[in-house]
């Protein structure tokens, strides 16, 4: 009898627990609505300007580097996927391999973006401009970075937490948001850097 | 839409809730939802009070522009020299009167204290989604009143570059006093409210989808949620892209883009922003700006129909009607905004797209005009207090929106652009609508929120003194916006065609003043009911959501025992063959034989031959 009282709790703890997650889940998707309308936004403000006069647009072509962070932050996809696929069989050993990789990417990824500044910087292409155009790539670029080194914390959390040995299903959880997240940064990048080669 | 079910009970809850409470967790960084909404509320008051003693500071201007009254140096020191407000202080006066009322009060104060004491309560829930995210969403808030009111304690000033901060007053930080430092404090605060906004905002729409109780299917709920839900998602689709216009504009005033900063002169030396454009800026902030009044006006119409249906002892009229208006006026939000700036150049095609859309949302409004109307219609009527400001906030909400029909329309705007019509326009139908809506909440909810009644005879008076005050106030200025009197203008002694006015001006303050003075009664009834009200019973109003189910002593986790199911919609009110005039949604259906319709059983076969049988036995002609 105790024990079968003792089971029912449980069961509705774990009830509660993934109720909970449940929400928290649908919170991470409402809250990537909101970003995702904070650059549909600058999309916006950009498509208006760039109309208000002949002499407004990207007018370069996009720094090569581009294609390379694209390809970086691509796989890093991948080994996300990987790496969350590893931690639902119970391979740790495996999701703290790709999560490595993972992480590693980003900061690639980081590094490459800063690289395209400085090509655009070694054109005279600035962020205070007269042409707000080019200003508005670094803007872009800039905000998708800040979300990129939220993502980066968000993954080395999940890193600690493997190593730590947290209990799988925490594991598991922590994951999956973080999966959720990087691959949603993964494709803003590729909406933003669409948005950019159309209008270059 | 699938209904999740909670089944958990209240032993189990209290296992592994944190029951340590100390004053510190129960008052100050509390994550209980309704000590939350208190915590809205009460601030809001404060901040309707300090954003209503600055309209009187400028209405005093307005109606006295020559005359001096040395009290006023007294506390205002440089900004009020020899006893008269200096212009510059009259910007920041209007700027900071609009920024508190819209954003603070009538955003945070209204959406925040109603949807956190609500939407849990309403829909059966024990808290929110996520308890924490509700009390960041509170402290963000309070930090960024805090903030806005420290602004008047600076040398230069509070922003007054509008609540609009169109740039460049907003963006040349050298323009005037206001620009400064002062605005820059505005963009911090108001960066910090929008995040209060968004965690708000998440938190309620993932509470509605995630944490209904068994049976509350969404066409169960209670109108106050759906608008609730609604005026929260329109919250999060429009703060971001506020956020968008504000980072640009922070930019342009800190490290020197030209994102709306063009061919600028300031004191002599040419800026060298270079290309910019301010009509990008009024683009962005207007995409939230015209969302944001709908977030204003929104709950306000969804806690109207709750109280107009109750003390009608009526059900709502239209139901269905309601909601789906509610959800086009949503949609369309979002596609009006240009209507703002018809006098910017816009393509006179353009200008046509904008004003078809904006005269559309006069469909969807005009139905909850005549729905509240058809509730009213015939109704068994308890002119309670609430009642009597819900009744109120039709009023404005008709007379005001009507203005808006010719203030959508393309070619009028361009003569009344920026005059007083435009402020009697959105005073009436945004400003005196919504508060009336949220004092007829107050009034409605005092009960639950307090377990004590607010006294009638206060509200009453309260009502009359605010309704024909609001009234004298706004509705003269029609007929100065007619005329052309442009609106934050300092003083209409300067032109010979608005002197004819200041006499109405006089008539105006005088109005505003005493109805000012008139809110002392609703503070007064409000504390000190707090302490000293008559008790309340449990369900002071025979009212049939769930909240008037709980017991009347707050409790975490809302219900002591299992939280009800619900069998009904909210407003079976006065329903013939009944023996009460209403049936709270925990009443199944197989209690109430004698007043059931045959739908009422939605399809359940077992229940409609059950119907037909009694209905046979007790000669029951009804059809369902």
């Amino acid at each position: 009898m105790e024990l079968n009282i003792a089971m029912d709790k449980q069961e509705l703890l774990n009830e509660e627990l993934q109720k909970s997650r449940k929400a928290k889940k649908f919170n991470l998707y409402l809250g990537m609505i909101g970003m995702f309308m904070m650059f549909a936004a600058f999309s916006s403000g950009f498509i208006v300007y760039t109309n208000s006069g002949v002499d407004k647009g990207i007018k370069t072509i996009l720094p090569y580097v581009f294609i390379y962070s694209t390809a970086a932050i691509v796989i890093s996809s991948l080994t996300m996927y990987l790496a969350f696929k590893a931690v639902k069989n119970n391979d740790l050993g495996k999701q703290k391999i790709f999560l490595i990789a993972t992480i590693l990417l980003g900061v690639v990824f980081f590094f490459l973006q800063l690289e395209a500044w400085s090509v655009l910087f070694s054109r005279e292409i600035t962020f205070t401009n007269t042409n707000a155009s080019q200003s508005f790539i670094y803007v872009f670029t800039g905000f998708h970075l800040a979300h990129i080194i939220a993502g980066i914390l968000v993954l080395t959390r999940c890193l600690i937490g493997a190593m730590k040995n947290i209990p799988l299903g925490n594991n598991i959880f922590r994951m999956e948001i973080a999966s959720i997240f990087w691959h949603f940064l993964g494709l803003l990048w590729i909406y933003i850097y669409v948005f950019l080669l159309l209008n270059q | 839409m699938s209904t999740t079910v909670i089944s958990h009970d209240a032993a189990h809850h209290d296992d592994h809730g944190h029951h340590h409470e100390t004053f510190l967790t129960k008052y100050i960084f509390s994550q209980d939802h309704k000590m939350i909404a208190k915590q809205f509320l009460i601030t809001g008051i404060i901040m309707a009070v300090f954003a209503m003693v600055l309209s009187i500071l400028f209405r005093i201007q307005l109606a006295w522009p020559d005359k001096e009254f040395p009290i006023l140096e007294v506390f205002l020191g440089k900004w009020a020299e020899g006893g008269r407000i200096k212009p510059d202080f009259f910007l920041s006066l209007v700027t900071i009167h609009g920024t508190m009322m819209v954003f603070f009060v009538l955003t945070a104060g209204l959406s925040g204290t109603f949807s956190n004491l609500l939407i849990p309560y309403q829909l059966g829930a024990r808290d929110m989604a996520s308890p924490l995210m509700n009390m960041l969403s509170y402290w963000f808030f309070f930090v960024a009143c805090v903030i806005m009111v420290a602004s008047f304690f600076i040398e230069s000033g509070p922003a007054s570059a509008g609540w609009t901060i169109y740039p460049p007053l907003s963006a040349v930080p050298t323009a005037i006093a206001g620009s400064g430092l002062g605005m820059t404090l505005w963009l911090v605060s108001m960066t910090l409210f929008i995040a209060s906004q968004v965690l708000g905002g998440v938190n309620y729409i993932s509470t509605v989808l995630n944490m209904r109780t068994k049976g509350m299917e969404l066409w169960k709920m209670p109108l106050t949620i759906w608008s609730f839900f609604l005026t929260a998602i329109v919250g999060l689709l429009s703060f971001p892209v506020l956020v968008s216009a504000v980072v640009l504009l922070f930019f342009d005033r800190s490290v020197g883009t030209s994102f709306y900063l063009s061919d600028l002169v300031v004191g002599g030396t040419i800026l060298p922003n270079e290309g910019g454009s301010p009509i990008l800026f009024q683009h962005l902030f207007w995409f939230l700006g015209h969302p944001e009044v709908y977030i204003v006006v929104m709950p306000a119409l969804g806690l109207t129909s709750e109280v107009i249906s109750t003390n009608a002892r009526k059900p709502i009229f239209g139901y269905h009607a309601m909601v789906y208006s509610l959800v086009g006026i949503t949609v369309l939000s979002f596609i009006v905004w240009g209507h703002h700036m018809f006098v910017t150049g816009m393509s006179p095609f353009l200008g046509g797209v904008f004003m078809i859309t904006t005269l559309i949302i006069a469909v969807p409004s005009a139905v909850k005009a005549f729905n509240y109307i058809a509730t009213l219609w015939r109704g068994n009527i308890r002119f309670t207090p609430a009642m009597m400001f819900a009744i109120g906030m039709v009023s404005f909400f008709v007379s005001g929106g009507l203005t808006g029909l010719y203030l959508g329309n393309a070619t009028l705007d361009i003569n009344l652009h920026d005059t007083y019509f435009v402020v009697a326009h959105f005073h009436l139908v945004m400003g005196s609508a919504s508060i009336f809506g949220m004092l007829s909440g107050v009034y409605h909810w005092y009960p639950k929120m307090f377990g004590r009644m607010m006294d009638e005879r206060l509200g009453y008076f309260h009502f009359w003194l605010t309704f024909i005050g609001a009234y004298l106030v706004f509705f003269p200025m029609h007929f100065m916006g007619i005329d052309g009197v442009p609106r934050r203008y300092y003083a209409f002694t300067e032109f010979p065609f608005m002197e004819k006015w200041v006499s109405v001006n006089l008539l105006v303050t005088w109005a505003a003043i005493v109805s000012a003075v008139g809110q002392v009664a609703f503070l007064w009834n409000f504390f000190a009911s707090i302490w000293c009200g008559k008790r309340a019973p449990q369900n002071p109003w025979k009212s049939n959501t769930l909240e008037w189910t709980t017991p009347v002593e707050h409790i975490h986790g809302n219900w002591p025992g299992e939280i009800p199911s619900v069998y009904r919609w909210p407003y079976d009110y006065s329903k013939p063959g009944h023996d009460e005039d209403f049936i709270p949604q925990t009443v199944p259906h197989s209690q109430t034989m004698s007043s059931n319709l045959l739908h009422d059983w939605e399809g359940n076969e077992e229940g409609i031959a059950a119907q037909k049988a009694y209905n046979r036995e007790h000669d029951r002609e009804i059809e369902g």
